[in-house]
């Protein structure tokens, strides 16, 4: 089905890109399938994005490429350097990507190993991988499930503990794939606060309007792998014809 | 939904739980070697073999006959060794016709079957009391620190990690199976046996692909954080003189053990 793309002229918050720059992203699976047909976006320092749009709209092939994971054409650019193969382990290390599927991301047999294992492949110290640890815990609320088996824990617990994973990196960019998916509201009102408190610039895909008013400024909005709206959020979700152009729902 | 019915741990402050894992691991492989390397019929050896297994027991603080009970869930795969009775020469003890062969139960056969049946039922019993007292966690760092090959403890660890997960998603097969197994009035209901045949066979193929997918995706979250080949652990335990001495006391029964059953 052609979807029309509304022309917006939203106006994009003040930013040089110093965290995140992507410029004219091109990608397209192995399958012929094309995700992606050129994507620019920038993010500043403090930033909290949503990042919109309905199934199949290439967020997650997006999210991918953010610490090269995928490799399309185009350029992307973390804290100004350039992603190229040599500095991928530097990249990695500063943009910290959650899976939507804790089970995906905890692959370790206990939580503490989860947690350290970011660190630990940075070449970290032993003491300081074992502060980190304790730091992400600290962050997410988790001190106390320290060394609880992954197996054994709820889906919001898992959620959680997910993000520590990532922020024992201690990342300058926090990527997530539709974090409050599956939660029940208490979970989701725990996750809501502590991605709130958190002082890290954000890029968050969801389909959770709500989440999106509640919590960021700034949303983009994708669609068939173009990037067709970006701009302050409440200004967004007043514009109705681009809501129901692209599949989503005011709140 | 959690299936931990694979979770043999048991919480318990005892002697044993305490006891380093390396400690529980390599006296749990010496012991299962040394059985394996007794003659047959060595009653003596087997005995003193089976006190020591119920010397752990007590210290384990599980129960004399914690590991007996769960021991004889094993016991039908030691009737693999059942060809023995019939395969060795000796005196024949007892003839039957089966079919059309004539088979001969000879003396030396029934000895090696019945070695084989204690050996295989003292150290499946160690192998047992070793996972009841030890987390898996620990047990995957003992057979690191004691050089396992990564490869090998690494597939044992993502193997345990994802057991559960797998398990949950057979279930969620079944589940949407029965729930869409209905009957309606005057029909017989479940199909022809090819049919179901088919349909199992497409669930484990969904398994087989869902669960590709998933490595997929596991090994991006492993990207992403920094996997490039090599696994990193710390290295959270420490042999205290305890451990020490316990190894030494427990090498030193085994191998008197060994001495015995060879007079």
């Amino acid at each position: 089905m052609p979807v029309t793309h509304v022309k917006s002229s939203f106006q994009i918050p003040d930013c040089e890109g110093d965290v995140l720059t992507v410029k004219d992203l091109h990608f397209s699976y192995p399958d012929g399938h094309a995700a992606l047909h050129g994507i620019s976006l920038k993010l500043c320092n403090g930033d909290k994005v949503a990042l919109v749009g309905p199934n199949g709209a290439g967020k997650s092939t997006l999210m991918l490429h953010l610490n090269g994971i995928l490799g399309g054409h185009g350029e992307v650019e973390v804290s100004g350097q350039r992603l190229t193969r040599e500095n991928l382990p530097a990249i990695r290390a500063m943009v910290g990507l959650v899976f939507q599927n804790p089970d995906d991301q905890l692959f370790s047999p206990t939580v503490f190993e989860d947690v350290a294992f970011g660190p630990l492949h940075m070449g970290l110290p032993e003491a300081d991988v074992r502060a980190r640890v304790d730091a992400a815990l600290e962050a997410v609320r988790m001190s106390a499930y320290r060394d609880r088996l992954s197996h054994h824990l709820s889906v919001g617990e898992k959620k959680r503990i997910a993000i520590a994973t990532v922020l024992s990196m201690n990342p300058s960019l926090l990527i997530l794939d539709e974090p409050s998916a599956g939660l029940d509201p208490r979970a989701r009102r725990t996750l809501i606060n502590l991605l709130r408190e958190l002082p890290i610039t954000m890029l968050v895909s969801t389909h959770d309007m709500k989440l999106v008013q509640e919590l960021f400024p700034r949303t983009i909005v994708m669609d068939e792998g173009l990037v067709v709206a970006d701009g302050l959020t409440r200004e967004i979700l007043e514009d109705e014809n681009l809501l129901t152009a692209h599949g989503l729902e005011k709140p | 939904m959690h299936f931990d019915a694979f979770d043999r741990y048991h919480e318990k402050e005892s002697f044993l739980h305490r006891l380093d894992p390396r400690v529980k691991a390599l006296v749990t492989v010496t012991f299962i070697v040394s059985n394996a390397l007794l003659p047959d019929g060595a009653w003596l050896a087997f005995g003193f073999a089976w006190i020591f297994l119920i010397a752990a027991n007590l210290l384990s603080q599980l129960g004399i006959g914690y590991t007996f009970k769960r021991s004889l869930v094993a016991l039908p795969f030691a009737l693999i060794a059942i060809t023995v009775l019939f395969s060795i020469p000796g005196q024949p003890l007892f003839t039957f016709q089966l079919f059309n062969s004539h088979l001969v139960i000879t003396d030396a056969g029934l000895l090696r079957f019945l070695s084989i049946l204690v050996r295989s039922w003292l150290s499946v019993q160690m192998a047992i009391l070793l996972v009841a007292v030890t987390r898996f966690p620990d047990l995957i760092h003992a057979l690191e620190h004691l050089k396992v090959p990564a490869i090998l403890t690494t597939i044992i660890a993502f193997l345990y990690r994802y057991l559960f997960v797998l398990t949950d998603e057979v279930f969620r097969l079944i589940r949407a199976r029965e729930s869409r197994s209905a009957a309606s009035a005057g029909n017989r209901a479940g199909g022809g046996i090819f049919w179901r045949a088919k349909v199992a066979g497409n669930m484990a193929g969904q398994l087989f692909l869902r669960s590709y997918e998933r490595s997929d995706r596991i090994y991006n979250a492993m990207l992403s954080r920094g996997y490039s080949g090599h696994l990193y652990t710390l290295n959270p335990h420490e042999m205290k003189s305890r451990d020490y001495y316990v190894t030494a006391l427990a090498i030193v029964v085994i191998f008197i053990v060994q001495i015995l059953g060879r007079f």
